[in-house]
């Protein structure tokens, strides 16, 4: 049996989580999901403005803390913080190894190929037109807005990494499951054709990939009884070479794994439950069966898989035009009326000047910003509400003018207005996300592994 | 005995739920608090009800599907998110709480299974000062 534990949920998560994770009982590997979607494009821009920069940046400094447990123990710890920039995040990950005194006695893999950046016109001239999944527009007319496009990759590189003898994996965009089932496979050497044991990964992968959402973060069902979520314990999936795993959490830590709270993350950004698609394996997420296993302990198995696709999913992200956000707080009496109010004289105010707008949304923060139409009408009595605008443009100058008329709403508009202490809204460009298909075979001989000694 | 006439209650009552986001799409996944009940569910949260009751909030075609073995139901709502991740201008850009806004919808049950489940999903009178 090894224990896979999680570590970070997004770039951003609970610093200290990690930390706790390995200090607070027996893991064998250590996980740490730092990429969504816009993280690259974010990344991307970082990189343009410094070489050395493009991966998450804590990422070290946790390595640095946690680096002679590591060692000591032989917890391996596999992540995607490599961002656009795996080679550098290595390089200072290996510092930081050498300044924790562990100079010497570990090694950093670093698995690249994933960032085609540099070969998408010789793609886009060579057949691979890299359409819109969403859309099937083709990439062409966008090129020259492209910021990134990286390829999901899956566990194979990793498994080579960590069969090398590395204790660190740093990737960039790997598949959030990989980061789960690679150990799996590398500890019990699974074929890559045994699909039910990788769709049993990939569930664990699933299950562990957005930290504490597994082990009673976020957690609709009696949010009030979950205890102790200051101090929350990530998931652990305790996995046996058959596949089957346990959910758990180190005991002396906060939150709860029961099977309600490993239902609600199953389910978290699902699409066909039936085909969960990655790089190696098309997992059946129908398939899964949760068993009670004592506090804190949720049995998972029964579950299938099929081969995967020819294809490799492809992040794309380019510019899209430019965003602001402006608000308003409005008291009571009569908030909500007064909010409206204020909207519709700022929309005059921008249809006056003939600003041009894909769109421009109006909510009432305390009313209707997060259930709409269902929240119904607002009563008379509401003590407050937050009027929040919303304006985007392929015009860079109408955000901007968007931006500074927002202020003259509190003296030329309705009573009671206050909370515009932040300043003008800030003007942001737009990162969009273009999904895409490319044939297997054109990525994975790019593909390599190298190993980095602290 | 079953001469009672059926009784009005919120799936909040019945079912917890999370919700999340692919590109515009967003999914709730509806999950039923006891087994019992997940056959209420499946029939009557339909994706044609589903879409009804979001109305303007979704754009595009409603999917569901079952997940029998965790007595759960995923629904895809497409074109609910006004372009998506950074595209979108809403609050709930990534539909983190579209979970509750599909928690409202009323359905018809039992007498017996209204007295069981009464309450559920808010935080009980007794807790609610802490």
């Amino acid at each position: 049996m090894i224990r896979i534990a999680s570590g970070q949920g997004f770039w951003g998560d609970d610093l200290e989580a990690p930390v706790r994770q390995v200090e607070g009982g027996p893991i064998d590997y250590l996980m740490l999901d730092y990429l969504a979607e816009v993280t690259m494009s974010i990344m991307q821009k970082q990189r343009s403005r410094d070489p050395a920069a493009g991966y998450a940046r804590d990422f070290p400094g946790l390595m640095e803390r946690i680096f002679p447990a590591c060692v000591k123990r032989g917890i391996k710890v596999v992540t995607n913080a490599g961002g656009v920039n795996p080679q550098e995040c290595a390089r200072a990950v290996a510092e930081a190894g050498r300044r924790a005194g562990m100079g010497g006695h570990a090694r950093v893999g670093v698995v690249s190929g994933d960032d085609l950046m540099d070969r998408l016109d010789e793609l886009l001239e060579s057949g691979h037109p890299l359409r819109n999944m969403d859309t099937g527009e083709p990439l062409q007319p966008f090129r020259d807005r492209v910021r990134s496009a990286n390829v999901y990759l899956g566990a194979r590189p990793i498994v080579d990494a960590l069969s090398g003898g590395a204790l660190v994996v740093v990737t960039g965009r790997s598949t959030d499951t990989a980061l789960t089932y690679a150990p799996m496979v590398c500890e019990f050497g699974w074929p890559w054709d045994a699909y039910g044991l990788l769709a049993s990964g990939v569930v664990a992968g699933h299950i562990n990939e957005c930290g504490a959402q597994a082990s009673g973060g976020n957690c609709l069902a009696e949010w009030w009884t979950i205890p102790d979520l200051a101090e929350v314990g990530f998931p652990i999936i305790e996995t046996a070479p058959d596949g089957t795993f346990i959910v758990t959490k180190h005991p002396g830590l906060g939150g709860a794994v029961t099977l309600r709270t490993v239902k609600e993350q199953i389910l978290y950004e699902m699409g066909d439950p039936a085909t969960y698609i990655t790089p190696d394996v098309t997992a059946d997420f129908t398939t899964i069966r949760l068993t009670d296993e004592g506090p804190d302990r949720v049995g998972v198995h029964g579950i299938r898989g099929r081969p995967p696709t020819p294809f490799l999913k492809v992040s794309i992200a380019y510019a899209a035009g430019y965003k602001a956000v402006g608000t308003l707080v409005y008291a009571w009496p009569d908030a909500a009326e007064k909010a409206r109010a204020a909207a519709a004289i700022l929309r005059r105010r921008l249809d006056r000047q003939g600003l041009a707008f894909d769109r421009v949304l109006v909510e009432l923060v305390g009313w209707d910003s997060t259930h709409g139409p269902l929240a119904g009408d607002p009563p008379g009595d509401l003590p407050e509400v937050q009027l929040r605008v919303a304006v985007r443009s392929g015009d860079r100058r109408a955000v901007e003018r968007f931006s500074r008329e927002i202020a003259p709403l509190v003296l030329t508009g309705p009573p009671t207005v206050t909370g515009f202490a932040g300043g003008r809204p800030r003007v942001q460009e737009i990162m969009a996300y273009w999904p895409a298909l490319i044939d297997r075979s054109v990525v994975e001989p790019g593909l390599s592994v190298d190993l980095v000694s602290v | 005995m079953n001469q009672e006439p059926l009784k009005t209650v919120p799936l909040l009552e019945l079912a917890h739920a999370r919700s999340g986001d692919k590109g515009d799409t967003a999914n709730v996944g509806v999950i039923a608090y006891d087994e019992e009940d997940y056959s209420l569910i499946v029939e009557q949260v339909t994706a044609e009800r589903v879409k009804k009751h979001f109305g303007s909030m979704v754009k595009g075609p409603v999917e569901r599907f079952r997940l029998d073995n965790l007595h759960a139901v995923n629904f895809l709502l497409h074109g609910a998110l006004d372009g998506g991740g950074t595209v979108s201008l809403m609050t709930d850009a990534q539909g983190k709480v579209f979970s509750t806004a599909l928690l409202r919808m009323e359905l018809k049950v039992p007498a017996e299974v209204a007295r069981r489940v009464r309450g559920r999903g808010r935080l009980p009178p007794e807790r609610a000062d802490r």
